[in-house]
């Protein structure tokens, strides 16, 4: 993603930078198209590829809220085990 | 409280697992009974703005069922199986959204309590979903009914377990 952030580039030229199999690397491409991170441009022979970052961003977003949703549970947890640990010990069942 | 700890949160792009991970200023027998004891489970899962009932969760083995209810009256179910309960250093488990147009998208959650220095704990959960649109699926989902301005009631719960205590 990085080396096309400055410039679209074919795939070989791609293939050329790792030290990973083409097909490998038409793995890894594909996914990155499916996950709208990547688009393939065809253009005369030559397959390009391109960056989209507002797929990445779209995906850096989500997770954002999904981490913050259990940043929230945790923070009540904390409150929660503050006060078990502050609390005289009980037996289980009379902790209702 | 002292510093807070932070949230991670770690989902590469077209896998079909997530992690959250989250350290805790207790000891793991302790994290470990707010994850496998009903009536401590109820106090923190919860989004803010809903209530949350534990309808059954029985030991290894058992089945367990929790939903959250918005003041519309709307319901949200969540179902799965226990499969391992180790105390305090594991539970494996699945999990089942039921508001889904169709069943089956269920995920596999280990969860496991690493005992840090110092009575402290760190706490690890991986979701393993069946596709990659299952788990973006599942995180979006997630944040439309979960996380709306719950700091509010997580205070009063604060404030009222204080007071028991």
């Amino acid at each position: 993603m990085n080396m096309l952030a400055f410039q679209p580039m074919n795939l070989n030229a791609i293939a050329d930078n790792f030290d990973i199999s083409r097909p490998a690397v038409s793995q890894q491409i594909k996914i990155l198209t499916e996950c709208g991170l990547l688009v393939i441009r065809q253009q005369g022979r030559e397959r390009y590829c391109e960056a989209k970052f507002e797929g990445l961003k779209e995906v850096a977003d989500w997770l954002e809220q999904y981490r913050k949703l259990w940043a929230e549970r945790f923070d009540t947890l904390d409150g929660l085990l503050d006060e078990l640990m502050a609390a005289p010990k009980k037996p289980r069942s009379g902790k209702k | 409280m002292t510093t807070k700890n932070e949230t991670i949160l770690t989902a590469e792009p077209g896998k079909q697992e997530l992690f959250i991970t989250r350290e805790f200023n207790a000891p793991r027998e302790l994290v470990f009974r707010t994850f496998s004891e009903p009536e401590l489970v109820q106090r923190w899962l919860g989004p803010c703005n809903m209530t949350t009932k534990i309808e059954k969760m029985e030991p290894e083995g058992g089945a367990w069922r929790f939903i959250h209810t918005d003041e519309h009256g709307n319901a949200f179910g969540f179902h799965g199986v226990t499969h391992e309960s180790t105390a305090p250093e594991r539970i494996i488990r699945t999990f089942e959204f039921e508001g889904l147009p169709e069943k089956g998208h269920v995920v596999l959650e280990c969860v496991t309590f690493e005992a840090l220095p110092n009575s402290r704990t760190k706490l690890v959960i991986q979701s393993v979903f069946r596709s990659v649109a299952d788990r973006d699926g599942m995180v979006n989902s997630g944040m439309e009914h979960g996380a709306r301005d719950s700091y509010a009631k997580m205070d009063e719960l604060f404030e009222e377990l204080l007071q028991k205590a």
